[in-house]
């Protein structure tokens, strides 16, 4: 089985994340870049299953050429290879020209299961697997708190709101996790060394037969117009317990006609 | 007035969602709101009345197993169909994981912009937006094809605006490709007849300080006072104190409602990303530099299983 990995490189979710001032899209060079930690569970996933049945884990990310950091970093867990879609046109794809983009790559890949995480946390728009499912015409599995492999046939578990969803399909197909899936391994010393080893091919627009055009601003089918920061919540009344302090909370409460 | 199109959500338990029902609210601001009811067979008899009381002018129902028994893709190929042949003027769903889902699909069918995650719309189709763990707000708009936009429970108070709307229904003809990923059962886990998590006006979370599973039971008391939903931290859920479809925060649901109350919770960053937007915020924390207390309106410094039965035996006094 060959299974490809999209793995996204990120702002860090515990520093500070700004827009920039100049094109409105996310600014990545002043950010700490990490891979987007559910990404890390979709790897863990991808490796387990391997484990039990064998092929070859491929790690995909589309991205700048910073990227390649995290992609080392993601091979350090254990996955065979990696593919780097990096072009300047890209800067400034919406999530339609993005799906196009991965759709392509994966299509020259040839996989039969397609894993990401559920959701980024710069975005955390959800309609990637989606998106690349119907440009591919193949099955999507989303939000897959559990992945059972059998032969090509595959069930997930989806969380909703009520509980859970039994889904099936046959390979190839997308799935998408849950951080609830697995709990991912840390690179070990000789994963590390190894990474830096490991095949990591790069692949332009052109190669994937995609126009400039299509990509990147010109390409765009929606557009931030302005952004702005939040003026920061001010921190009200706070007290000590000291023996009423639910009563004292509750008095609150019901000032603002919650009780 | 050109049409609006608003894709219906439910649940078993509820009808029709409270989102749907600002949805329509909301469309009413953009044209004359239709309502699409993608479902199994008998879906729309239920609904039609709270989507006429709501403002639909016109219901689409598009009813067959098909739907019912296969994950998005069939939803996306009947709204697809149906945006094809009656060309709205915008086309609004839930920011649910499925309406989510839905919308993306129909953005690659129609490569059609789509701007998620709304919480409000503006009637020249301009979304605003709260990203990066509230810290930012961001005003969108599609630049290709029509308003495609999914938006978030709590973003506008529903109003009624009566409405007598005929039933129209669609032809489902769905591909191969829709039916690949099958839905072999439907199971609940979720109890008792709390609102569901992003909808409620009012919620009550649990953290790491709350110590157990067991001891959620004092969260679940309290937030059942108040006619609230049970949210937990990623902490609390890593612990195994209360199941995943409850996390609030980064990689958990997003909430905003009129009250949210935090017990035992840090308010690390990953956490105010899922509920920095909540109207009013109150919390019981014993570690008075913990960083929930930058963002409360009302904070009680002290031990949680002291201040949470006091207020729970106080609010049951108040009720008689």
């Amino acid at each position: 089985m060959k299974i490809v990995v999209l793995v996204k490189q990120v702002p860090d979710s515990g520093a500070e994340r700004n827009l920039r001032s100049d094109d409105n899209t996310v600014d990545r060079g002043s950010a700490n870049n990490v891979i987007n930690e559910m990404d890390e569970y979709a790897i863990e996933e991808a490796l387990q299953i391997q484990e039990k049945h064998g092929g070859e884990v491929v790690v995909l990310t589309v991205g700048p050429d910073r990227a390649s950091e995290s992609i080392r970093k993601a091979l350090s867990m254990g996955p065979d290879s990696a593919v780097h879609v990096v072009d300047e046109a890209l800067h400034g794809s919406c999530a339609v020209a993005t799906s196009k983009v991965l759709a392509a790559a994966i299509g020259q890949l040839n996989a039969d299961l397609i894993i990401c995480g559920a959701e980024s946390t710069d975005g955390r728009v959800q309609v990637m697997p989606h998106m690349i499912a119907e440009r591919l015409g193949i099955a999507a599995l989303t939000g897959a708190r559990k992945l059972t492999v059998d032969g090509s046939s595959l069930t997930i578990e989806r969380q909703t709101e009520e509980g859970y969803e039994v889904v099936t399909a046959s390979t190839p197909a997308v799935v998408s996790v849950w951080d609830t899936i697995n709990e991912p391994r840390y690179p070990s010393f000789k994963g590390i060394m190894a990474a830096k080893k490991k095949p990591l091919e790069t692949k332009s627009l052109a190669d994937l037969g995609i126009a400039a055009s299509e990509v990147g601003f010109d390409g765009a089918t929606s557009a931030v117009v302005e952004h702005s920061k939040r003026p920061p919540r001010q921190a009200g009344n706070k007290i000590t317990d000291s023996g009423d302090g639910g009563l004292k909370l509750v008095e609150y409460l019901a000032s603002e006609k919650f009780v | 007035m050109a049409e609006v199109l608003v894709v219906v959500e439910a649940t078993q338990a509820f009808g029709v969602k409270k989102v749907t029902l600002e949805l329509l609210t909301i469309a009413r601001e953009l044209g004359e709101p239709s309502a699409v009811v993608l479902g199994g067979p008998g879906a729309v008899a239920k609904l039609q009345d709270k989507l006429a009381e709501y403002g639909a002018q016109k219901i689409y129902a598009a009813e067959s197993e098909e739907i019912d028994g296969h994950l998005v893709a069939p939803k996306a190929t009947v709204l697809a169909n149906l945006v094809k042949s009656v060309s709205p003027a915008a086309v609004l769903l839930a920011s649910s994981q499925e309406g989510k889902e839905i919308a993306g699909r129909l953005a690659v069918k129609l490569e059609n912009g789509i701007l998620a995650d709304a919480v409000g719309l503006d009637a020249d189709g301009t979304a605003t937006q709260v990203v990066f763990a509230g810290q930012t707000i961001v005003k969108s708009k599609v630049t290709k094809g029509i308003p495609l936009v999914t938006l978030r429970p709590n973003s506008v108070n529903p109003t009624p605006a009566p409405a007598s709307p005929a039933v129209e229904n669609l032809t489902v003809e769905v591909t191969d490709a829709d039916k690949l990923a099958k839905v072999t059962n439907r199971v609940a886990e979720q109890k008792g007849s709390r609102p569901e998590l992003t909808e409620a006006s009012i919620v009550v979370s649990g953290g790491r300080g709350v110590g157990s599973g067991d001891n959620f039971k004092l969260v679940e008391e309290l937030a059942d006072l108040l006619g609230a939903a049970v949210g937990a931290s990623r902490a609390a859920v890593d612990s195994g104190f209360y199941p995943h479809q409850f996390q609030v925060g980064q990689t958990g649901k997003t909430v905003s409602p009129q009250l949210y109350v935090a017990l035992g919770i840090s308010g690390a960053i990953q956490h105010r990303a899922g509920m920095q937007t909540s109207k009013a915020i109150v919390a019981v924390n014993k570690d008075e530099e913990a960083p929930i207390f930058e963002l409360t309106d009302f904070g009680v410094v002290g031990d949680l299983f002291k201040v949470v039965p006091q207020a729970a035996e106080e609010i049951r006094k108040r009720k008689g």
